[in-house]
């Protein structure tokens, strides 16, 4: 099998799906610019005409609510947002609207729409050109959130997110662009609500969202030079997410250690902790930990980033502290 | 009877039927058995009725909270009204809604909101959506004049003007948002140049004039339709009863007995009475008889479906 990048995976997703269905088509800020979304957009307007790669003034709002309309009307949007944060102006037609419009005007009525949203965080942009977004939308019924991590999930998660009846968040982050990995040549989906086992372990479960899935097993790596033995499980979608693969390897693990990109307080850790101790309690012999950011803005100078943004390292003491914690006990 | 006059007495009975199912739910409402909220259309029937008559079945019409008479006028089914505010499973929207939220896709509904301006944006993409296959099909967005403080209305005529699409935007300004005369809200009277900044054209008609708002609307159709893009039509009119529910909103601070006074005998059922009856048409009185019928027999019909099932399960399955 080839190797793409996350970035090339993530156009040719796109590629595939403007070619197989003259329905779908593609909106929003920055299309026809390469540095809005890197190359995970490059040269498909001038491959599939501009009328299908509408590069928008920035109206986010009324953009997003085209979008809904579209769909309505029988189109599959994928409607594109370059920066998360910019995509707070459309909360309307995304939770009132999107969300919520099969509920009330039932399923023939819904809106299969892909809502894209690039998380652009470091590079000295600061408070909002950085934020982590997706526990908002997590908390919205009738919203789906996915977070790809790897250049296969990239691609099999956006196919899945257009095949799918509802509107999806496809949350994509540029600091997996370069990520390499083997991708199918031909259309396929990842299942919507499935994580996946990247390394089998026994000692400890470390479960990742998006970039940090990739943090999870670079500090697996580290506790293997200790003579720790993680396990690493991409979650890949937010909602619904993968409670039974989840709670099958902390069960037998009795450790999980939770690593999201994003703020602690209400946040897509706290939730995954929460179901944890509600379904794996008896088999815990430690505490749920949670590696996250500070409850803060997205500060802006790199000194400042590498304080604010947790990795491989903080991950594995996590790990680390759970074990010793045992030894402690068992000590005492 | 000539076909213009057999046009007016169409229009005559939808905008009888609006004005009595909107009076027989202020009834409901008075009397408890209606509790969601209900914004009622009562003064404001010309508009829906006049627009809806410059459009095809295909065509769609996007609403807000005040959407009754949008959805009689497009030709949703009157036992689904009536069962969507009493919250039954028939209801039109399966009883998930309330008066807020009506839908008849098959006749050009796609859904309305209570979300002010929340539905514009919506139907500039059903729009988009027609121009991208080329259909000769038109989205109208009704709003209120309080949506055209909103933000989104202005980006959605920008967007709308610059792809050149087949959108019109019916501005109903009945001069009240929810408690706020214009007055409080904007330092001039000019909504109907709203668009031009945007290069919409704009247009004030007398929103209680049937056959004006008819004009208009049919105006803007043919524009859309040949491509030259939306257009923004102000209709001038009144709501009757309060922002919500059944009262005049006299007692709960709003002074506008004197608008009413004014108002009132500009009444545009009355007007297009008036015309029939100079026309020699003299069946009105049997007419309005069958139009009380049905919607005796659609109160009975809403009145006896069952509620929708109250399971956790079923509310989670969407």
């Amino acid at each position: 099998m080839r190797t793409l990048t996350y970035a090339q995976a993530i156009r040719e997703a796109h590629a595939q799906l403007l070619a197989l269905d003259a329905r779908v088509f593609v909106i929003g800020q920055g299309l026809w610019s390469p540095w809005y979304a890197g190359s995970s957009l490059e040269g498909l307007d001038r491959e599939f005409g501009c009328a299908r790669l509408v590069d928008t003034p920035v109206s986010e709002n009324a953009v997003t609510g085209m979008a809904v309309g579209a769909a309505l009307a029988g189109l599959r949007p994928i409607v594109f947002h370059p920066r998360m944060d910019f995509m707070l102006l459309a909360m309307d037609p995304v939770v009132n609207q999107a969300a919520n419009w099969s509920y009330l005007f039932g399923s023939d009525n819904s809106v299969p729409l892909v809502i894209r949203a690039v998380i652009n965080r470091g590079g000295e942009q600061g408070a909002q050109h950085s934020q982590a977004l997706h526990a908002m939308f997590m908390h919205v019924p009738g919203l789906k959130v996915v977070m790809p991590s790897t250049p296969a999930d990239a691609k099999g998660l956006l196919m899945a997110a257009m095949a799918d009846p509802g509107p999806v968040l496809y949350i994509d982050d540029r600091w997996l662009y370069a990520e390499t990995g083997e991708v199918p040549d031909e259309p396929f989906t990842v299942a919507i609500g499935e994580g996946a086992v990247r390394r089998r372990g026994s000692d400890v479960t470390l479960i990742g969202i998006s970039w940090m899935a990739s943090e999870c097993l670079r500090a697996a790596e580290i506790l293997e030079r200790e003579g720790i033995d993680a396990e690493v499980i991409d979650l890949r979608s937010l909602k619904p997410w993968d409670k039974e693969i989840v709670a099958a390897s902390v069960s037998r693990t009795g450790r999980a250690v939770v690593a999201d990109g994003a703020w602690r307080t209400a946040g897509a850790s706290a939730e995954i902790a929460a179901e944890l101790s509600e379904r794996c309690f008896a088999d815990l012999v430690a505490p749920v930990v949670r590696i996250t950011l500070p409850d803060a803005p997205a500060p802006a100078s790199r000194a400042e980033e590498q304080a604010y943004y947790p990795g491989a390292e903080q991950i594995a003491a996590a790990a680390r502290g759970l074990l010793e914690r045992n030894v402690k006990r068992a000590a005492a | 009877m000539t076909s213009e006059t057999a046009w007016l007495v169409d229009r005559w009975q939808t905008m009888t039927l609006i004005r009595r199912v909107e009076e027989r739910i202020a009834e409901m409402v008075e009397s408890g058995e209606v509790r969601c909220p209900c914004h009622l259309y009562i003064g404001q029937e010309a508009v829906a009725a006049g627009v809806c008559a410059a459009l095809t079945t295909a065509d769609t019409v996007w609403g807000g909270h005040r959407s009754h008479g949008h959805y009689l006028a497009k030709g949703g089914s009157l036992t689904g009204l009536f069962a969507e505010v009493l919250l039954k499973a028939t209801g039109c929207a399966g009883g998930r809604g309330g008066s807020m939220h009506l839908a008849a896709p098959a006749v050009g509904v796609p859904g309305t909101v209570p979300i002010v301006a929340g539905t514009v944006s919506l139907a500039t993409g059903a729009a988009f959506a027609y121009k991208l296959r080329s259909e000769d099909t038109v989205a109208v967005a009704f709003l209120g004049d309080g949506a055209l403080e909103e933000g989104q209305v202005h980006e959605s005529m920008n967007l709308a003007a610059l792809y050149r699409l087949p959108l019109l935007l019916i501005c109903e300004n009945n001069l009240y948002a929810s408690h706020l005369h214009w007055s409080e809200r904007r330092v001039a009277d000019n909504l109907f140049r709203a668009g031009e900044f945007h290069s919409v054209p704009g247009e004030r008609v007398d929103g209680n004039d049937v056959i004006a708002v008819h004009a208009s609307a049919q105006a803007a159709v043919e524009r859309a339709r040949s491509g030259e893009g939306p257009t923004l039509i102000e209709c001038r009119t009144f709501r009757w009863r309060g922002h919500v529910g059944a009262s005049f909103d006299l007692d709960v601070g709003v002074e506008r007995r004197g608008e009413l006074a004014e108002w009132l005998p500009r009444d545009p059922l009355r007007r297009l009475t008036d015309q029939l009856i100079e026309r020699g048409v003299a069946n009105l009185a049997q007419l309005e008889q069958a139009i009380d019928a049905r919607i005796r027999s659609a109160v009975e019909e809403a009145r006896a479906a069952p509620e929708p099932a109250a399971q956790q399960e079923a509310l989670c399955a969407h």
